[in-house]
């Protein structure tokens, strides 16, 4: 099956390694992910005052540029996915965001956008359209580790609008652990902040935070840490205690599907 | 702009009704980053319902915040403090000359490491 794909600026570049790996393994899984053309930058964080209009316009043109191919869109970074899922709401939802964008595209000679396009998170591509079990099945090299399932702040807040898991007691990443053979180490602070943002400025402010965050998987025996966010993997793995190593989900995901 | 009329318009853009509050103080207790505050969340709420911007106004509290809405998910009256927080350093940014990262400041905060998210999530946080 195919979907239309959303890699956004970081993976690109720093890390290419979460693009490389996800597309590999989508691939293996019988999933194709097709770039979408001429996608821009979704802004990093999603803006939520309702006058800020211009800053929603770049999600809404990939949102649209979608729609015509009557595709899924999938994002892996957790910020891509945050920033696209919400402004899709606001489309769908808000009619004082939705009429001030469309006067944009109407500008651009652009049908007006409603919300039409479903945005999936890479995740929710292996555990919904792909299905876990199917996942099991295809593990050539079970990963064996104890690995630390970290969501950071972005993956499922708010959950009244990212719907996809529990946001105080997911799962999917522990369900998505066991599925490639290993044993998921849960950490209280799997849903708290790494500082995000504040390493441009206040350094400190990440320090605290992340080496928090690396100590509580540290002192449960975790070997192995999985994000989805390459914020998140530079705080925790630059700014966090050094204990334990980082990794992206889908490295975890190539090694055992052996791609 | 009196702060009667600031305290509306703050209250426009971020679509928050204050007025909902129960004053439980949850969202600060939840809020990650509240040491670093020395107006907190829940200070917030109460500061532009009551139109009492001065200490806000000049207070740092809004540019620790990481908007990671740990606030807005646990506040059980569904108030939203970090949408209150983030019209709040619009505000402040908005102003001209008053980008709380300037964009001359940012190569010596750049590492080898750094991704480019951080760097264009701050920028739209902080600078207008």
């Amino acid at each position: 099956m195919k979907y239309s794909y959303f890699p956004g600026c970081t993976l690109k570049n720093k890390a290419v390694e979460l693009d490389e790996s996800a597309k590999k393994c989508a691939k293996a899984l019988g999933a194709e992910l097709e770039e979408i053309d001429e996608w821009q930058c979704c802004g990093g964080v999603y803006t939520t005052a309702k006058d800020e209009i211009a800053t929603k316009l770049a999600s809404v043109r990939a949102l649209a540029n979608t729609r015509e191919k009557n595709q899924k869109l999938v994002t892996i970074c957790s910020a891509c996915h945050n920033v696209l899922k919400r402004v899709n709401d606001d489309m769908r939802n808000n009619e004082y965001v939705r009429t001030r964008v469309n006067n944009y595209n109407a500008q651009e000679g652009k049908e007006p956008y409603g919300g039409e396009t479903e945005v999936i998170h890479y995740l929710e591509l292996l555990r919904d359209e792909i299905g876990f079990e199917n996942i099991k099945k295809a593990v050539v090299n079970p990963i064996n580790l104890k690995v630390g399932t970290y969501y950071g702040c972005l993956l499922l807040r708010p959950s009244s609008v990212m719907r996809m898991d529990n946001p105080e007691n997911p799962t999917i990443l522990e369900d998505f652990v066991k599925a490639i053979g290993g044993t998921p180490v849960v950490s209280a602070l799997r849903n708290e902040c790494c500082g995000a943002y504040t390493a441009v400025t206040d350094k400190q402010i990440a320090k605290t935070r992340s080496e928090l965050i690396t100590s509580s998987y540290a002192k449960k025996g975790a070997e192995v840490i999985v994000t989805a966010c390459p914020l998140c993997m530079y705080n925790l793995k630059e700014n966090g205690g050094k204990e334990v190593e980082i990794v992206y989900f889908t490295e975890l995901l190539a090694k055992a599907l052996g791609v | 702009m009196d702060y009667n009329t600031l305290s509306e318009n703050i209250k426009y853009i971020s679509d928050v009704n204050t007025k909902k509050c129960m004053r439980c103080g949850k969202c600060t207790a939840t809020c990650p980053n509240f040491k670093e505050m020395d107006i907190h969340p829940h200070q917030f709420v109460y500061f532009i319902e009551t139109g009492r911007l001065d200490r806000l106004l000049k207070s740092q509290s809004a540019y620790k915040c990481l908007t990671c809405f740990a606030c807005v998910e646990r506040c059980p009256r569904q108030v939203e403090p970090a949408k209150l927080i983030e019209a709040v350093r619009l505000t402040l940014v908005r102003k001209q000359g008053e980008n709380y990262l300037k964009p001359d400041d940012v190569p010596c905060t750049l590492d080898e490491e750094m991704p480019q998210q951080a760097i264009v999530s701050a920028f739209r946080k902080y600078t207008k």
